[in-house]
């Protein structure tokens, strides 16, 4: 028994080798290491520090005063941009990404088809990946380059607005209008879903076509189920690619507030800005985790439940056998100590 | 007629290829059509761009647009500027993470889950919260406004993006198979040795996506650029064509104020400006098309 859990786990001692391994793994890592400590763990504590105080550079020296929570209430109190950017920021993701995922996946699944000038239609979707940079985008924002006029959305503008409360209308609308921007910002995205396409097994369809399922059948039970795991990554790509682009004001804001010469902004300030905006992120990365994470599916949950079930019965039947030996001891017992009386059957009764 | 259209189970019909075709070449105009009204409005000069019947094609080639644009932008000097900016940090995040994606993929150490969840929450974790201490930390050692704020950062691993390139080269380690590695080690060689003449010559696709992508997001990457490389200082000798471009109006008006542009501050001038900040990476796009595409099929980017 000992003998076999050895075996199960090695980890209990490391022999030699596997010790010089490891040794030759940190360094291999140690690198990485080195810079993760320098520039992501020590800042990020130091930031937190910094976001208690108001920091003032002068020319001699930094000075730090405690104000507590003084930055937030700053922000959230006396700022009135932050609060209707940081709306704003959550509205445009929460609805973008959705729509950048659908897309990119309705466009991978049209160059996985059998299409002619494939090269040429994946070399025109991918294009966006290599030029979209902040100041470019901008430029062709301002320019009107990036709104296509036939794309009329004055007419959409006025039916939502029938139905849906303005600000709701509004933001849809700008949604429309921003079109091209979303649909250049999902070049990546159609590439991953190209590939994780491309690696299911051809076979299951064919299997499934001869048991009869058409191909929207086979698309809802083979194709999903298979790139669920791909959906996450890439809303997750989405995500973080629409919150460290430049096109966010948010960013432009933490920046202009940690340069400003005012007395109540400043590095403190700015940190503050910048925690708030990083926990908001996580959050909304934590919300896609939790729609689109991985559910075990239907046969691995009902095996699960059945061993479950099983171990139950056992532990409830090692029970009863328990309490029926205590039983058995304690009339034992009892019957050695003449408290209960068995009748032989010699004397009377 | 209806199996022409819908086809059949076999073959599929001309209905749905057209439906294909037709959104395919529907949504790559639109992909596209940013570009195209890029290119057609910075050849237009004043009387073309106020004539309403011109739409797309120019009256006349007026290519001055781009000469005053490239002056403002002092486009020859950017673009080195710009290829060592993206090109020095691209090396050393390709051999750095290389060497970290390997020592994850190949070695077993305690901590290593850990390892990797780190690296994990480093790519979501916005680089905003730990900007502002890294800017005083640039600040201290007195390299803001050089490229060393590009290439430390890159030595340690935790150059632009990183966390995506060492997952790339775990990703495509592990793929590797065992037998060839132990077979350099039956052959005496060590575990560096290893690392070099095999696992790296072996790496080809994992290192040309790494390259190709970090370039890209390099050159692409204005704010930490302005920021950091530029010092945001208009005296620093480190600017690439992307930080020209988002100072393209200020600049440009200073030129004007001196006499040396032959066009006033338009909409076509700006065209003109954006579109030779792209040219570079259009080109060198155009040349790499195939690898480009195919680099995050053969790399692995995606993960089993």
């Amino acid at each position: 028994m000992s003998k076999e859990k050895k075996v199960k786990d090695p980890r209990g001692k490391l022999g030699k080798l596997e010790k010089r391994e490891a040794r030759v793994g940190y360094f291999f890592v140690a690198p990485w290491l080195i810079g993760v400590a320098l520039f992501l763990l020590y800042p990020l504590c130091q930031s937190f520090y910094y976001m208690w105080f108001n920091i003032r550079i002068t020319p001699l020296q930094t000075v730090y005063t405690y104000v507590g929570t003084g930055n937030f209430t700053q922000i959230w109190l006396e700022n009135p941009e932050f609060p209707q950017q940081i709306v704003t920021y959550l509205w445009q993701t929460i609805v973008e990404v959705p729509i950048i995922v659908v897309f990119a996946l309705m466009i991978a699944i049209m160059l996985n088809g059998k299409i002619k000038c494939r090269g040429l239609f994946r070399l025109i979707f991918f294009l966006p990946v290599i030029i979209v940079s902040g100041p470019v985008m901008n430029m062709l924002v301002t320019e009107g380059a990036a709104s296509i006029p036939a794309l009329n959305t004055e007419s959409i503008m006025t039916a939502f607005d029938a139905f849906l409360p303005t600000s709701l209308a509004e933001s849809i609308t700008e949604i429309f209008a921003d079109m091209i921007m979303i649909l250049w910002y999902s070049g990546v995205q159609i590439l991953i879903f190209l590939s994780a396409l491309q690696k299911i097994d051809s076979a299951m369809y064919e299997a499934a076509s001869m048991d009869g399922a058409s191909g929207w059948e086979s698309f809802w039970k083979i194709t999903l189920p298979t790139i669920k795991p791909y959906i996450l990554l890439n809303a997750v790509y989405s995500v973080i690619f629409l919150s460290s682009n430049e096109q966010n004001e948010l960013i432009t804001m933490i920046q202009s507030a940690m340069f400003s010469g005012t007395k109540e902004k400043g590095y403190g300030y700015a940190a503050a800005m910048a925690w708030m905006y990083a926990v908001i992120v996580t959050l909304i990365v934590l919300l896609f985790f939790l729609l689109l994470g991985s559910k075990k599916d239907m046969y691995d949950r009902q095996v699960k439940r059945r061993q479950r079930a099983v171990k139950k019965e056992a532990r409830l039947v090692k029970k009863i056998e328990r309490r029926g030996k205590r039983n058995a001891k304690k009339i034992e017992r009892a019957r050695q100590k003449r408290k209960y009386k068995t009748y032989s059957g010699e004397s009377d009764y | 007629m209806r199996r022409f259209v819908f086809g059949t189970r076999e073959k599929e019909g001309a209905g749905k290829q057209i439906v294909v075709y037709g959104l395919l070449i529907c949504i790559g105009f639109v992909y596209l059509y940013p570009i195209f009204s890029m290119i057609s409005t910075s050849l237009m000069n004043q009387d073309d761009l106020l004539d309403s019947s011109i739409n797309w094609l120019p009256g006349t080639l007026y290519l001055q647009n781009y000469l005053d644009a490239a002056k403002s932008m002092s486009f020859w000097a950017s673009l080195l500027k710009g290829i060592v900016i993206a090109g020095i940090p691209t090396v050393l995040n390709i051999l750095v993470c290389m060497m970290v994606g390997y020592g994850f993929a190949t070695f077993a150490f305690k901590g290593r889950g850990i390892m990797i969840g780190l690296l994990l929450f480093a790519y979501i974790l916005p680089s905003q919260v730990t900007m502002i201490p890294t800017y005083g930390l640039y600040s201290k050692m007195g390299i803001v406004g050089t490229l060393w704020t590009f290439i430390l950062p890159a030595l340690f691993g935790n150059g632009l993006n990183a966390p995506i390139f060492i997952l790339i080269f775990y990703q495509f380690f592990r793929q590797v198979p065992k037998v060839l590695l132990e077979a350099a080690k039956i052959d005496g060689a060590g575990h560096f040795k290893t690392f070099v003449k095999v696992a790296v010559p072996s790496a080809g696709p994992a290192i040309l996506t790494v390259g190709l992508f970090s370039f890209v997001w390099y050159w692409n990457e204005s704010y930490l650029t302005e920021m950091y490389v530029q010092g945001l200082s208009s005296k620093s000798m480190w600017v690439n064509l992307v930080v020209q471009l988002k100072n393209f109006d200020s600049s440009f008006q200073t030129m004007q104020a001196t006499g040396d542009a032959a066009v006033s501050l338009s909409e076509p001038v700006r065209m003109a400006a954006t579109a030779l900040s792209i040219l570079p990476l259009m080109l060198m796009y155009l040349i790499l098309q195939k690898q480009f595409v195919e680099s995050i099929d053969r790399a692995g980017i995606t993960g089993e």
